[in-house]
């Protein structure tokens, strides 16, 4: 795969790396917390980003992937005892299977109607389970404080989750790399600039689409899983916020969609400035509407990102920019 | 026979775009496909490479039926098209370009061997010291051009090129009709839409032409040429075209 | 029996409401394929200016409606020359994000400024006995104000000279632009006009229930479901499937639990999406 051979991409999950292991050195736990929130929105726009950046194909409901899966994850620890690693992947692969399926009915909208239909979903996903008894309806799941004992205790369970989500984090990024320099990655590609013509070139798109489609719900499921575990507990307007959707179509287009680096830098730019403001007294209130405004800005007069617009700028960076 | 299109028919809602089109096309012929505008030639393309389906009829392809095929099952067939209003993956290099239709033509390359391709293609077409630049940032002749490498990339056996001459000035045209010539000694067969007519009639083997979606007159460019139905097709009178010839014979 | 058609009634009128508020979100669709996703967000706008010039101007909300139609008219024309003129050739992404990012702004503003405590307007009409059926007088106004709107709507797009121009250029940008019609103005007209009867039917909708800035959150989805039903770009099919729509959720409550109704509707949503998007009216 020729992702190995681009130094950007390595720069993108070696920094990473780095940073994520320096938090375990440092063992604060306020450190690790924010760790935890930055990873989390990194793996979440990256996933989506093998949509929306590569394919061409908005998603606005991708929290969706997020809830189905990790509700399913939750739903395997918490009623039916499972350990947390199986349940995770479960969680991943649940999603996935969703998403190939739903695919295969919804990808056949274009454009403004796909995305639509993605906010469709979500919503009816959540609609559904506040009436779905054995995902807990309107109360959702919780697991007793004993079932962290199996994991050493509660802050042992804490920097476990970190961990495991961190090690998602990064296999995401690799997926997300090994996508963009595939064959499949071309295609996709040719899809995302001109799904006719590629079409008439040859590109299965139908098969294509829904393959990116079930790839990039994977992370989700899995992080969905880590994330209500680690709280405790789930329920059906934790799960399916479209607002937290949104916000990840935000940093994927800030950092440049369509890059390895680009998720990640806006992610991480995006939840740090969201901090700033929820924290200061000015702008406590205010930090939807600056959301609204960073996006605006972006849309009218920054398409590409900031990784997209450093990449045309300065073209000698662009090995270094994946 | 390569490709064997019978009594095909294609409409769309109450307008009958393709009636009853028949015609056989021997591997390595060039075959014209001519028309004034709005006669269906681009339909009959879209119908051939299954970006339409027909309400009847039947497309044979190298022995095998494809009606209805989806365009990228026609594709990795062997057959590939270039489009009248170019379309090229914008954000993607020239090289890029190229090598989609290397990796999802017929012969199905790894990223690898299509970028081997695509540098031959190229350079078939004169693109090779803009291999590295966005595609965006081309002309619309360059971007024919690699309109066609595209199609060559997939190292089809049969070549659909729907007007790949219009715009281009005569210098660039006689460059192209080499080009095409050179393609089909390789062994492809060509099947071309073209409104320029001293080009199309030079390197064409045979010509058809079409109006209103009905097939008037098929031959060798010359016996064509002098069909008092293509003449009034293109002319629309039927006296002033016999007039004309009347002319052209005293 | 009784119960539902009163429920069926009283969801019909209510319905009027909704396809008002859909009405506006077809025609900046059907004018420039643009989804207006601050839509809930102006008709929660709506609610409290009517609100407040009620309650601080004392005003007859019903009065009020006018002031607030031209609010809204106004606001469209700014958020159009601000946020949507510069991405309206670009891909649909961009004016859909451009809307949505709108649409934060104004919630992100409003919980600041409003808070989220509930507001009411008390303005009460009583209610008119027909046979077994008791109808509420608010909701009776608001049904013929909707249909007042929709008639007027109508006359401005086909006797008009704007409207005439909204048309074409809905039909055919290009070919309106060689005509001589300013399209950017024409466009931003339609926008405003798209976000008047928003507002306006947020202003009729806060008549009847007590309301937060988040509470045109809840319309915004019922409204697309409503324009995938009449048929994306059709205002008189919007107005259909506001009918539609709200028979469906005074109906579906009588035979199921009332939280399954928005399953029910985002079902039917994606189902419309995906089989017949031209809509149920098969416009468009």
């Amino acid at each position: 795969m020729n992702a190995w051979r681009q130094p950007g991409c390595w720069l993108t999950w070696l920094g990473l790396l780095a940073g994520g292991l320096a938090v375990v050195v440092v063992r604060d736990n306020t450190v690790r917390e924010l760790a935890f929130t930055l990873l989390m929105f990194a793996a979440l726009a990256s996933s989506l980003n093998i949509m929306m950046g590569y394919t061409g194909y908005v998603n606005f409901g991708h929290i969706v992937f997020f809830g189905l899966g990790g509700y399913t994850g939750f739903y395997l620890i918490s009623q039916h005892g499972w350990s947390l690693y199986p349940a995770v992947l479960v969680g991943g692969l649940a999603a996935a299977a969703l998403a190939g399926f739903l695919g295969s009915a919804i990808l056949r909208l274009r454009g403004a109607y796909f995305a639509l239909a993605t906010i469709g979903i979500n919503e009816a996903a959540r609609a559904f389970v506040n009436n779905f008894t054995p995902f807990g309806g309107p109360t959702g799941m919780f697991v007793n404080f004993s079932a962290y004992a199996e994991y050493g205790g509660a802050a042992q369970a804490l920097w476990l989750t970190y961990a495991l989500l961190l090690a998602i984090t990064i296999l995401t990024l690799i997926l997300s790399g090994m996508v963009k320099y595939s064959r499949f990655g071309l295609g996709l590609m040719g899809i995302r600039e001109d799904e006719d013509a590629a079409v008439v070139m040859g590109v299965s798109a139908p098969r294509f689409k829904t393959a990116a489609y079930a790839l990039s719900a994977l992370a989700p499921g899995m992080v969905g899983t880590l994330y209500f575990f680690k709280n405790g507990n789930v329920e059906p307007g934790d799960a399916f916020r479209l607002n937290m959707s949104i916000e990840m179509l935000v940093m994927v287009m800030l950092g440049g969609q369509g890059t390895v680096l680009g998720p990640v830098l806006g992610a991480v730019t995006y939840e740090r400035l969201r901090g700033y403001l929820l924290t200061s007294p000015l702008f406590k209130n205010l930090h939807l509407a600056f959301a609204g405004l960073a996006l605006l800005l972006i849309v009218l007069f920054v398409p590409t990102g900031v990784v997209g617009w450093l990449r045309a700028r300065f073209p000698r960076l662009r090995r270094l920019l994946a | 026979m390569i490709l064997q299109v019978q009594n095909v028919t294609k409409r769309f809602g109450g307008l009958q775009a393709l009636t009853d089109v028949t015609f056989e096309l021997p591997e390595g012929q060039i075959l014209g496909l001519l028309g004034p505008n709005g006669a269906g030639k681009t339909t009959l393309f879209n119908v051939i490479n299954g970006v339409y389906a027909p309400e009847g009829g039947r497309i044979t392809f190298r022995g095998k039926e494809i009606t209805g095929w989806p365009p990228y099952r026609v594709a990795h067939s062997g057959l590939a098209r270039t489009h009248q209003v170019v379309r090229p993956l914008n954000e993607l290099t020239v090289r890029e370009n190229a090598m989609v239709g290397a990796c999802f033509g017929r012969e199905r390359h790894s990223l690898a061997s299509a970028a081997v391709v695509a540098d031959d293609v190229l350079a078939r077409v004169g693109l090779t010291e803009r291999a590295r630049q966005i595609t965006s940032s081309l002309n619309v002749a360059q971007k024919k051009r690699l309109e066609l490498a595209r199609a060559l990339a997939a190292r089809p056996y049969l070549l659909l090129l729907d007007e790949v001459l219009a715009g281009l000035n005569p210098t660039e045209i006689a460059l192209m009709v080499e080009t095409i010539r050179r393609i089909r000694d390789d062994g492809v067969t060509i099947l071309m839409i073209e409104h320029v007519m001293q080009a199309v009639m030079n390197v064409s083997d045979r010509v058809l032409v079409l109006d209103y979606g009905i097939l008037i007159a098929e031959g060798r460019p010359q016996e064509v040429a002098n069909d008092p139905k293509v003449v009034e097709a293109y002319l629309g009178d039927p006296k002033l075209a016999q007039k004309l010839l009347a002319e052209e014979a005293g | 029996m009784e119960q539902v058609l009163a429920s069926l009634l009283d969801g019909l009128l209510l319905g009027f409401v909704y396809g008002m508020a859909a009405m506006g979100l077809s025609l900046i669709w059907g004018v420039m394929r643009v989804i207006n996703l601050s839509h809930g967000a102006i008709m929660a706008l709506g609610m409290f200016a009517t609100y407040f010039l009620f309650t601080v101007l004392g005003i007859n909300p019903y009065l009020a409606l006018l002031v607030v139609a031209a609010l809204g008219l106004v606001f469209g024309f700014a958020v159009y020359g601000i946020a949507v003129h510069r991405v309206i050739d670009a891909p649909h992404l961009s004016s859909l994000l451009a809307t949505f990012s709108v649409n934060m702004i104004i919630l992100g503003v409003g919980t600041a400024v409003f808070t989220t405590s509930p507001r009411n307007i008390d303005f009460p009409l009583g209610s008119v006995q027909i046979g077994p059926l008791t109808l509420q007088g608010t909701r009776l106004i608001a049904a013929l104000v909707t249909m007042i709107t929709t008639a007027t709507l109508y006359l401005f797009l086909y006797r008009t000279y704007p409207g005439k121009s909204i048309r074409a250029v809905a039909n055919n940008r290009a070919s309106a632009e060689l005509m001589g019609i300013p399209s950017a103005r024409v466009l931003a007209l339609s926008f405003g006009i798209g976000t008047m009867l928003a507002a306006l039917a947020g202003g009729l909708i806060s008549t009847f229930f007590p309301f937060t800035i988040l509470s045109g959150d809840a319309y915004q989805p019922r409204s697309f479901v409503i324009c995938v039903l009449g048929g994306l770009g059709d205002p008189l099919g919007a107005l259909l499937g506001g009918l539609i729509l709200g028979m469906m959720e005074g109906l579906i409550p009588t035979f199921m639990p009332v939280s399954w109704v928005p399953v029910v509707e985002f079902v039917l949503f994606v189902l419309i999406l995906l089989f017949r998007p031209s809509g149920l009216l098969g416009a468009r």
